[in-house]
């Protein structure tokens, strides 16, 4: 008898998660975890109701309110957009009436989706886990296969505990080399995305491998596979090793006693095995990463901090795009993006909220306040965050150097609670688009990790970080 | 769901790579909870001369009277990238538009395309940049017939491109299939993984508040 073939990660998922193949070349694949928030839940649920189904198993569901929520300081119900109650209000209703546990407003652990669930527990190695949330691949950083879907299939996986799925091919991504000082996971992502372009990881579950993979926190690790949709992949994977199993353990909804140490046994073997096969496979030399800035309207459109904006459109992308990207962002070709004037800075969002994001950030404002005249929010990515952050002294970091202090939530992300910045303002933030008026209307977005948004708040333009952290 | 078959219809070009579901409907246009009066806000950004107002620009391409009452767009590489949000797909339907097509489109949206009845259609930038020329002769109206049966398009020149689409969704198309119905004929299956892999995999399992820990 032959030896049995070698997997990988991805293999091993979706063999574990199959429950029939379907006509048509897709798969029928239990799904393990359902996260829901107030923008794009509510709809699913009342959708669900309204059809006269109910949910599967709602002990495995879970809500939070972090889109369409208020971040100032004591905050309720109300929203600046006009309208945003009503999404609280609906999918406060809506979780009661299908018996699923909501995060609401004021609960302790209220959080943007992909930070409250990895604080929780809720996604373990080896799940299957949903949201109706484009950033739900970092959740991938701890071994879970973890996806973002539309609000249709999320009642799919509600109703069912399933979803139809075609089978994703699978993308190895090695990071070699060790990082440089101020270099991070986002400045990765940023190097990858310009690389190998928005569409490059079109289809592909990508597994995070490598030396510099090892050595990142898990924060970091979340932030390299939060930008995984951003490649236009399906999802992120990082093998759980110890690091992540620690970082686990004790978590409200993990496994306690024998349960655990058997799940850790499963966990163990999370692994792709050596000879496993790949669709494709990327490297990166990590040593070579610069922090990274974007100039454009998409994350493919990014720099080293110290560079210029590209003469050329992207190898066979319309001319238009281009074009179009340096005319809003009010830029010319060859223009140097160091010493660029900006009116705010954001740091927050499901990339780079997390407590490490935030010890980051303020090692670099420790002693230090932002230029005069720019306006400069700090949003933690959840509640538990916040706490941890205040009771280590952060806030005062943050408010000293004349940050805003908020509550959790998305925030201005994406202004979905109304609140935006103005109007061709140029913002460097610590998230995770750079579209056209995500931020506000026709607002210039310039995507960097938190430490260039920090040094770049301080300096009140574009600036490298690199010389601050010493 | 309706189902697609035939369209024969006005195609417009929006031929740009990396069409985000933030300008396909910004977020200050998602003004409710449900699923209707998206239509307004679709491409509110591009189609309306100023942010938030509703004076149409008359250069945005559906604002031309040749494009006028256009379901079939043509789009550049990745469209439908950036947030799940399914009310991209509401927006474009509610405006009429019934078939996309498309280099390569980012995965959530072109499920939710299919799942609300409209058809992503796979083509080559070639050929996607052949049709827009098509389009633009002069000759011949602005017009394009989508056959999924055959899963071609078809110019008025009398040019033909075969698409690619997924045989599942293809047939879910076909059919105006629900999927959710679909998949419920599988319980028994469903029942019985879960049997079994509450054996295997007891830790996913979660009780409930009170006793969360299995």
């Amino acid at each position: 008898m032959s030896a049995a073939a070698p997997l990988s990660l991805l293999d091993k998922l979706w063999a574990s998660h199959l429950i029939r193949e379907l006509p048509g070349g897709t798969a029928l694949l239990a799904i393990d975890r359902v996260m829901l928030h107030e923008r794009t839940g509510a709809v699913a649920l009342q959708s669900l109701a309204t059809a006269g189904r109910s949910v599967l198993d709602p002990r495995r569901a879970f809500c939070t309110m972090d889109h369409v929520v208020d971040t100032r300081p004591g905050r309720g119900d109300a929203t600046l957009m006009a309208g945003g109650e009503a999404f609280i209000s609906a999918t406060r209703s809506a979780a009661r009436d299908a018996g699923i546990r909501l995060f609401d407003v004021d609960d302790p652990d209220q959080g943007i989706v992909h930070v409250i669930s990895p604080e929780l527990g809720i996604v373990l190695p080896g799940l299957t886990l949903v949201c109706p949330d484009s950033h739900t691949c970092t959740q991938g950083a701890f071994g879970a296969l973890a996806w973002g879907i539309g609000s249709t299939e999320a009642e799919h996986a509600l109703a069912t505990g399933t979803l139809r799925m075609r089978r994703p091919r699978s993308l190895r991504v090695t990071l070699t080399g060790t990082t440089g000082p101020g270099v991070t996971a986002k400045d990765l992502a940023l190097a990858l995305i310009t690389r190998y372009g928005a569409d490059g990881g079109s289809g592909a579950v990508l597994e995070f491998c490598g030396p510099a993979v090892t050595a990142m926190d898990m924060a970091q690790r979340m932030t390299l596979c939060n930008m995984a949709t951003e490649f236009a992949a399906v999802s992120a994977l990082i093998a759980p090793d110890e690091r992540a199993l620690g970082w686990l353990q004790g978590r409200r909804y993990a496994p306690v006693g024998e349960t655990w140490k058997r799940a850790v046994d499963a966990w163990r073997q999370l692994a792709s095995d050596p000879e496993a096969h790949f669709d494709a496979e990327w490297s990166l030399d990590t040593t070579e990463v610069a922090p990274m800035v974007t100039w454009g309207t998409s994350p493919e459109q990014a720099v080293a901090v110290d560079a210029a904006v590209p003469r050329e459109p992207r190898p066979g992308r319309p001319t238009e795009s281009y074009q179009r990207a340096l005319h809003y962002m009010g830029l010319q070709p060859g223009q140097t993006l160091t010493g660029l004037p900006l009116d705010a800075a954001f740091i927050g969002s499901c990339t780079n909220s997390r407590l490490e994001d935030l010890r980051r950030a303020a090692r670099v404002l420790r002693g230090r306040r932002v230029a005069p005249g720019l306006r400069a929010i700090c949003v933690p990515g959840s509640t538990r965050v916040r706490r941890e952050a205040e009771a280590e002294g952060l806030h005062e970091v943050f408010l000293a150097a004349g940050f805003e202090w908020r509550e959790a939530g998305c925030s201005m992300c994406f202004f979905a609670g109304g609140e935006h910045f103005g109007t061709q303002e140029r913002v460097i933030s610590s998230t995770n688009r750079n579209f056209e008026s995500r931020q506000g209307p026709a607002t210039r977005t310039h995507l960097a990790s938190p430490e260039t948004v920090a040094a770049s708040a301080v300096a009140g333009c574009i600036t490298d970080p690199r010389p601050l952290l010493h | 769901m309706q189902a697609f078959t035939r369209l024969t219809a006005v195609a417009a070009p929006l031929y740009r790579a990396n069409i985000d579901t933030d300008i396909i409907i910004p977020s200050r246009e998602i003004r409710g909870v449900g699923k209707q009066g998206l239509a307004e806000g679709l491409f509110a950004g591009w189609r309306y001369r100023e942010i938030g107002g509703r004076e149409p620009d008359p250069a945005f391409v559906l604002n031309r009277p040749e494009f006028h009452g256009a379901k079939i767009l043509l789009a550049g590489e990745n469209f439908g990238c950036g947030s799940s949000r399914e009310h991209a797909v509401w927006a474009l339907a509610e405006y009429g538009i019934r078939a996309i097509i498309a280099p390569s489109f980012a995965p959530i949206f072109e499920n939710n395309c299919i799942r609300n009845g409209v058809l992503p259609a796979r083509l080559a930038a070639a050929a996607v940049e052949s049709l827009i020329t098509g389009l633009d002769d002069g000759r011949h109206r602005r017009q394009l017939t989508v056959d999924l049966e055959a899963c071609e398009v078809h110019g008025e020149d009398g040019s033909t491109h075969a698409f690619r689409i997924d045989e599942e969704a293809r047939q879910m198309l076909l059919a105006g299939a629900d999927a959710i119905d679909l998949t419920l004929l599988q319980r028994d299956e469903i029942e019985a993984f879960l049997v079994r892999d509450r054996q295997l995999r007891p830790w996913v399992y979660l009780q409930g508040e009170g006793e969360d820990h299995p």
